[in-house]
């Protein structure tokens, strides 16, 4: 019997002919990402380590930092990357949300392994990479040893199907699966079919970013050849793909027509069994509308909102904050113009962080009010106040439901 | 290495979610500071009723979410063991490797309620309600993770094989974080 995407790529990783799922495999990372968070709450400088080509530093969640203990973070950080000679390392200035520059600089590499401390690691997987967040201390297992150790799930596959219609979004795609599926706990995910390749990269990256919220273990892209073409731009070269087998086994299979998709949107709690098409809310008044996060504050998503954005008006009582997801696309958007749009229609343009998606800073959200976000989490008390609600949709329904103050469906603005 | 652990249980519901247990708010205090808002919302005050060696029981999904060191928090109140319907996986490996054992029990949330007295063994997965008597079987944990559990973590672990500093093995293992000063050494 075949085995799974992900499960070809462990077996290979893990120098066995076969894995099952309950299988537990020793694998050696090739790719260890560390984030600032690390340095300022769980640091010890360890007096050896595996090896610093495959060490990379990220700063993210708290910078600037926002307070002395994360501000007490980054010298150490600095320190390490200097004692032990890591280059890859992105300080303030050419830093991002840690998902993001892993993308930018190819460090998620077709059939290889990749940990980081950030739970939505598991975005690697639209690059065919078996990504996953782990924990702090299991980071830094991995940067002393070189390995760590999965227990296989079982896989679910997603067959895509029909073609993504262009005013649907990876957003769209993922709260319609977790609305209609609901969690994914202790299983991986695996997108393939004929409509895969009407999904550009960026609502890939979208999907495998938010298999976290479902609880997924890992979850995987195949590689095509818009896959192969972002992955040669970034330089990524001679890598072993992972495939599914043919006669693989799956714990489900299901179809997906993107075609017949909406926009959608969650509502507050959880993504899971909590959605509802855009068409069909009620009128809910918004105070808050944020773009940004791992999941959409790509050049993609700043190009989408600047569209609808562009010579219009955010409307009064409403506060739409926009976060680029790394240095990077903050300057792409700004040579674009896309900063340009957000900001003369209103909208605040912030530094790239994971600030106001885990509620830490840049844009905490107060008792009672409603924030619509295109961010990763909606969990009560996620980006501030337990009595704020937090609705969830793509960076389209944001940015159209910023201009007309209630959540709206962006097909009803004209651009 | 002692496989039983019995203790007064505390139970919760389904998809209890890292939030919900280390909110963004605390992850801006130390470690001693931040574990006084576990299950700040879900259950105000509990932090001053949980003692050291009390168990918390919680349905499925538990711990979905961040990679925010919860089980550090739990440690640090003196929390003996994690047991759930299921666990997300991230969750789950994060207590392992703080030295928090963490059992999947299907069915558990039906056979304890909130202060019941209960033992569970993490080596063969049977655990037993002692105060109705009824009894029921877990997932046992394999050796590796097992291996992980008795070194007190993997920190522990790391300094046993010489990675980290000798000197610091006892608080490792202990589950306390070194709050190191100055270089971060």
């Amino acid at each position: 019997m075949g085995m799974t995407m992900i499960e070809n790529l462990l077996a290979r990783k893990a120098g066995v002919k076969q894995v099952r799922p309950g299988d537990i495999v020793t694998v050696e990372v090739d790719m260890c990402v560390m984030i600032d968070l690390q340095f300022a709450t769980l640091w010890i400088e360890p007096s050896r380590i595996h090896d610093p080509d495959k060490v990379a530093v990220i700063m993210d969640h708290a910078v600037p930092a926002p307070t002395l203990k994360d501000a007490a973070g980054g010298p150490k950080a600095r320190k390490f990357v200097a004692d032990f000679g890591i280059q890859k390392f992105f300080d303030v200035g050419r830093h991002g949300i840690c998902h993001q520059v892993i993308a930018e600089n190819g460090l998620a590499r077709p059939g290889e392994v990749l940990a980081c401390t950030d739970s939505h690691t598991c975005a690697g997987g639209a690059y065919n990479t078996a990504a996953r967040g782990l924990g702090p201390a299991e980071l830094y297992s991995i940067l002393c040893t070189g390995s760590t150790w999965f227990q296989v799930a079982p896989t679910v596959r997603y067959e895509l199907t029909g073609q993504l219609p262009p005013e649907i979004s990876g957003k769209d795609v993922f709260l319609y699966l977790a609305d209609s599926y609901g969690d994914a706990t202790n299983q991986n995910l695996e997108f393939s079919g004929p409509g895969l390749a009407s999904v550009p990269l960026n609502d890939r990256r979208t999907i495998a970013t938010q298999a976290a919220e479902i609880s997924a273990d890992f979850a995987t892209f195949g590689v095509d050849e818009l896959l192969a073409e972002f992955l040669a731009e970034r330089g990524v070269q001679d890598y072993q793909p992972a495939a599914a087998d043919p006669d693989a086994e799956y714990l489900d299979v299901r179809t997906i027509d993107l075609g017949a998709l909406q926009p959608y949107v969650a509502r507050p709690g959880t993504v899971s069994h909590n959605g509802v098409p855009v068409s069909d809310i009620e009128q809910r008044k918004i105070d808050q509308a944020f773009i940004g996060s791992c999941a959409n504050g790509q050049l993609d998503d700043l190009r989408i909102a600047a569209q609808i954005l562009r010579g219009k008006t955010v409307a009064s009582g409403v506060r739409l904050l926009v976060t680029p997801a790394s240095q990077q696309v903050y300057r792409d958007a700004m040579r674009l113009g896309y900063l340009q749009d957000i900001a003369d229609a209103g909208g605040v343009v912030t530094n790239s962080t994971c600030g106001a998606c885990f509620g830490y800073h840049m844009g905490v959200v107060g008792p009672g009010e409603v924030c619509l976000t295109s961010s990763t989490r909606n969990f009560t008390g996620r980006m501030g106040s337990t009595e704020a609600e937090i609705y969830m949709a793509s960076p389209a329904t944001v940015a159209a439901s910023a201009v007309a103050g209630y959540i709206t469906d962006p097909r009803s603005v004209t651009t | 290495m002692n496989t039983a652990v019995t203790g007064r249980v505390w139970v919760f519901g389904d998809s209890v979610n890292t939030d919900a247990m280390y909110p963004a708010f605390a992850m801006k205090l130390d470690i001693p500071e931040a574990s006084k808002h576990v299950f700040y919302e879900i259950r105000p005050g509990w932090t001053d009723l949980v003692e050291p060696g009390d168990i918390v029981i919680a349905g499925k999904n538990f711990g979905v979410g961040s990679s925010r060191p919860v089980a550090a928090l739990f440690r640090h109140l003196g929390v003996a063991a994690l047991i759930a319907e299921d666990f997300n996986s991230l969750f789950f490996r994060n207590a392992i490797n703080a030295g928090l054992p963490a059992l999947t029990a299907p069915g558990v949330t039906g056979v304890f309620r909130d202060g019941d007295v209960g033992s569970f063994d993490i080596s063969t997965g049977a655990y037993r309600n002692e105060t109705a008597g009824t009894t029921g079987h877990a997932q046992s944990l394999p050796p590796l993770i097992l291996e992980i559990l008795a070194s007190g973590g993997v920190l522990a672990r790391l300094a046993e094989r010489g990675y980290l500093p000798a000197e610091l093995l006892d608080v490792l293992r202990a589950g306390a974080i070194p709050q190191a000063g100055g270089s971060g050494a």
